[in-house]
């Protein structure tokens, strides 16, 4: 016993304790760290968007419409004659907030009742699952503008929209996680310790099926800016003339054979947020599991 | 005795992420026909691995035999062809699993599974293998052999698994039996059936039986010599009787003392071995029993012993002569 | 024997518990029952250990679930320290953890991943409010991790930084961080190497002296039962065929099974094994959903009598006090 003891004393080991592990180990992961850089530059391209862009995203100059890049508009301009880069940049604004937020609302929704109907089985589970399934039977173009003409368009009422059609996907994940998870012996450990539902819910279950919601989030992301642009380009979304990506896509789909940058330019910026985010999730789920964690190796 | 495998030298390394790992490094034994030899020691010691490097199934990556030679019949089975091993697996040297629910393949009748060694090494046809099989089930005692043998593992309970293992295992008359933690996944009635059935029928063949385990009142009831492995070495050899009698590598002698008995007078307390069983990727210098050895010496700490004769067959890889 | 009853901490009457199988493809039906614990009574004396022994299915890991109320009887009273218990509200269940606790066989499986250790140690401190500050609470865990032979340094580390046997510490500190009087050992040492069995078998030991512990230590080595255990029951397809002190059933066995299974029992030692006697069960243990008819044993046993078919032997008292045994022909 003396020799343990003395053997344990000796080995060295840095206290790290929850979240400043998590965020070392973000910034240690090589991917997840590039994901950062450009969410990050993206936010702030979003936040600084009035002192980036070099025009008015919504001053029209008809002398110049549909015009390649030249030193005055450095993407061209659209069928209207507005600045291309200018509206790059403030699109992002839009954009994102709805990409984030009903990203993050629909996970919150759906992890929660995938969460408890997991957990709880039994009544709770069918009522909950045959919602769901309910939910995934609507088609999500159709419900998408059926809802946003009763709510009436705006960049609130989209988020909610899309919120609402795209929780499922979330609990269905979840609840196959909590099913696995809840088996466990830990879990069983954590009922003789006592511990009630709610406990054993958010402390003991959660932690332990959050992975794949994590990576299912970074994928959806992508999506729903996506849905945005489709809304906004029937005209049921955000308003115009207010810039977004998804909207500058489609729109300059039309005009591909002669702007190419038009849809092109926010194509990309959709393609990079969606990559930014996909590193972050990838790199988020392996902080979150202390196994996969740089130190992590055995005494 | 004729002697019918010999390993010279023999080392397995693993390249994991932390390095390179010694699974079994330099060792060397020797198998007489008819003889049952154990192989003991506590998991990650290397003794699975030093087996399954006798038919060179190790995986590569990771793994690689990088040194050493196994003579089988004359032949060094690590420079022998893909053809020449692929015709000594589950012929001459069979291969009996750990999980008898797993080593099965659940969409291929017990039957099909059973003669296809036949098929494939005695180029039986197919009706003869057949008949062979039933005849093969009934050797290891399942009942109703003639019927059985068109279930699937998944109507075979645990026991009759592994005894179809065996008998898969023995359908070619094998000349050498490795038998990996046989028992491990089975209750302590059926352990017992099985063995004996085991030892019973290499008995009858006079093939030889290598049983690899980490519990050492099996190596006393079935093994004739024993191999006691630690940390990648064989630190003791000696035969069984001498081995339980006159333990002499301190490892050996903490095993003995940390087991507790059916016949031992009850209320003493166990002496268990301190400390934790080494990481193969970081093994300490010298010897890597070191740390946890009562009876260590300043020399031990610096240098890995060597196997030596300290009596008629009885070889021990320590500086400490243990009274 | 009102005087008796107070020394017993546990008393387990007439427990079962049947799980019910259904089939059938658009309508449900039910099948039958798998007994898993049938008609099951003992108890356990303050202080002591009993161990329970028998192979993989024949419902000790069952029995012990059902004291430990994670499981419901299906029929059947279990009274702890004279409180039937297996009837209680959610508080009185709660309230019993901190007497009740358990120590699991899988040291890998049994600790939360996303949890430190001293997460895992303190969370009964936590649920069940036994510290008044976070000093005091952290304070508890060090003394617990350093009383089961842990670094408390090492409190912020993640399970899977641990050896196995130092999990299994890890368990042990977590079983008692509450001070329970009862510990329902659930094959503790069964996946452990044979070099740490014994260190874990010792502080057991150790902690039963230190605290007065007493134990349900449920295990299928018999080796390692015989050393822990005062006394000790053998589990068969969910009955109890037989209870005795250590000492009367290793030296006489009276149910056949259990002759049975110490002889499949190796001992670690050529010479005695090549004396010994040997009692071969054999076949298999049948299914547990239509277990054979009278005696579940009979179809296994060499000492099988006409009667063994028709009625399930009843567990009876057999020549010496405190020796009892479920067989027709002894």
């Amino acid at each position: 016993m003396n020799t343990k003891k003395r053997k344990h004393l000796n080995s060295t080991h840095k206290t790290r304790n929850g979240s400043n592990g998590v965020v070392f180990a973000i910034l240690g992961h090589k991917m997840a760290f590039v994901g950062v850089v450009i969410i990050v530059s993206l936010l702030c391209m979003a936040v600084f968007a009035p002192f980036l862009a070099p025009h008015d995203p919504n001053d029209q100059d008809l002398y110049h419409v549909l015009e390649g890049p030249t030193w005055e508009h450095l993407l061209g301009t659209d069928d209207v004659g507005r600045d291309l880069l200018s509206r790059v940049i403030f699109g992002a604004r839009i954009s994102l907030i709805i990409g984030i937020v009903s990203t993050f609302l629909s996970a919150l929704l759906g992890s929660m009742l995938g969460l408890i109907s997991g957990y709880k089985g039994g009544m709770a589970d069918m009522v909950i699952m045959r919602i769901t399934d309910t939910f995934m039977c609507l088609p999500v173009m159709v419900m998408l503008l059926v809802i946003v003409a009763i709510l009436g368009p705006g960049v609130e009422n989209i988020i909610i929209a899309i919120s609402v059609l795209t929780w499922t996907t979330f609990a269905r994940i979840m609840r196959g996680q909590v099913l696995h998870v809840r088996e466990l012996p830990y879990i069983e450990a954590a009922h003789a310790d006592g511990a009630s539902g709610w406990r054993i819910m958010f402390k003991n279950i959660l932690p332990n099926a959050i992975s794949p919601i994590i990576v299912a989030i970074s994928i959806t992301l992508g999506r729903h800016i996506m849905l945005e642009s489709i809304a906004t380009f029937l005209g049921l979304g955000v308003q115009p003339p207010t810039p977004t990506w998804g909207k500058a896509l489609r729109v300059g789909y039309s005009y591909l054979e002669i702007v190419p940058l038009y849809s092109i330019a926010p194509g990309l910026m959709i393609t990079l947020a969606v990559l930014g985010f996909n590193f972050l999730g990838d790199g988020l789920r392996d902080a979150l599991d202390p196994r996969l964690r740089g130190e992590g190796k055995k005494i | 005795m004729t002697k019918l495998l010999s390993v010279n030298n023999l080392s397995v390394h693993f390249s994991t992420g932390s390095g390179m790992v010694k699974a079994v490094d330099h060792i060397s034994y020797e198998l007489n026909a008819g003889e049952t030899l154990g192989i003991v020691g506590e998991s990650g010691c290397g003794k699975s691995v030093s087996a399954l490097s006798l038919l060179r199934l190790i995986p590569n990556p990771p793994g690689k035999i990088v040194n050493g030679e196994i003579l089988f019949e004359g032949k060094d089975l690590l420079k022998a062809g893909k053809e020449e091993i692929c015709d000594i697996r589950g012929n001459k040297i069979a291969m009996i699993f750990q999980e008898p629910m797993t080593s099965l393949n659940p969409v291929l009748s017990i039957g099909q599974q059973v003669r296809e060694p036949l098929m494939v090494h005695r180029q039986m046809k197919k009706k003869q293998a057949a008949a062979e099989a039933v005849n093969a089930l009934k050797k290891v005692h399942i009942p109703d052999s003639g019927k059985r043998v068109s279930d699937y593992p998944h109507q075979f309970s645990g026991g009759m698994r592994q005894r179809a293992m065996i008998a898969m295992g023995l359908t070619c008359a094998p000349k050498i039996i490795i038998a990996d933690e046989p028992t491990t996944a089975l209750d302590v009635t059926i352990q017992a059936q099985l063995l004996t059935l085991m030892k019973q029928l290499t008995l009858e063949t006079g093939a030889a039986l290598i049983i690899i385990t980490h519990n050492l009142g099996i190596i006393a009831r079935y093994a004739d010599r024993v191999n006691v492995m630690y940390a990648g070495r064989i630190v003791e050899k000696a035969s069984a009787a001498d081995l339980y009698k006159h333990p002499k590598h301190p490892y050996t002698i903490g095993l003995m003392a940390s087991v507790p008995k059916l016949d031992q007078d009850v209320k003493t307390r166990l002496q268990p071995i301190e400390g934790q069983p080494p990481d193969l990727a970081d093994l300490p210098e010298g010897c890597a029993f070191h740390p946890r050895c009562r009876y260590r010496i300043e020399q031990c700490c610096a240098e890995a012993p060597q196997l030596r004769n300290i009596s008629d067959e009885h070889e021990i890889a320590c500086w400490v002569d243990v009274k | 024997m009102s005087n008796k009853e107070n020394n017993n901490l546990l008393e387990v009457n007439g427990v079962s518990k049947f799980f019910p199988v259904h089939g059938g493809f658009i309508f449900k039906r039910k099948l039958g029952d798998i007994k898993a614990v049938d008609r099951v009574s003992f108890h356990i004396k303050r202080g002591e250990t009993l161990g329970l022994v028998g192979e993989s299915g024949c419902g000790k890991t069952t029995t012990g679930r059902l004291i430990l109320n994670l499981e419901q009887a299906t029929r059947g009273t279990i009274k702890f320290d004279g409180k039937d218990i297996t009837h209680l509200r959610k508080k009185e269940n709660q309230a019993l953890k901190r007497q009740m606790q358990v120590i699991f066989q899988d040291p890998f499986g049994s600790l939360n991943p996303r949890m430190t250790v001293r997460e895992i140690v303190g969370q009964p401190l936590i649920i069940h409010r036994m510290t008044t500050g976070k000093g005091e609470y952290l304070d508890k865990i060090d003394h617990l991790l350093e009383i089961v032979g842990l670094n408390p340094g090492m409190g912020d580390r993640y399970p899977h930084e641990f050896s196995g046997g130092q999990r299994q510490r890890v368990g042990i500190a977590r079983a008692i961080s509450l001070k329970p009087e009862f510990i329902v050992c659930d094959e503790p040492v069964s996946a452990l190497d044979v070099s740490i069995q014994a260190q874990i078998i010792n502080l057991l030991e150790e902690l039963q002296e230190e605290f007065g512990l007493t134990y349900l230590f449920i295990a299928h080595d018999l080796a390692v039962v015989r050393h822990i255990s005062d006394r000790i029951a053998v589990m068969y397809l969910g009955n109890i065929v037989e209870v005795a002190s250590r000492a009367d059933l290793y030296k006489y066995p009276k149910h056949p099974y259990t002759r049975g299974l110490l002889s499949a029992v190796p001992i670690p030692d050529p010479e005695v094994e090549a004396k010994r006697e040997q009692f071969v069960i054999k076949g298999e243990v049948p299914s547990l959903m239509n277990p054979p008819e009278g005696c579940k044993f009979h179809p296994r046993c060499p000492r099988a009598i006409p009667i063994c078919q028709e009625r399930p032997p009843l567990l009876l008292e057999q020549g010496d006090a405190g020796h009892w045994a479920a067989c027709h022909n002894i």
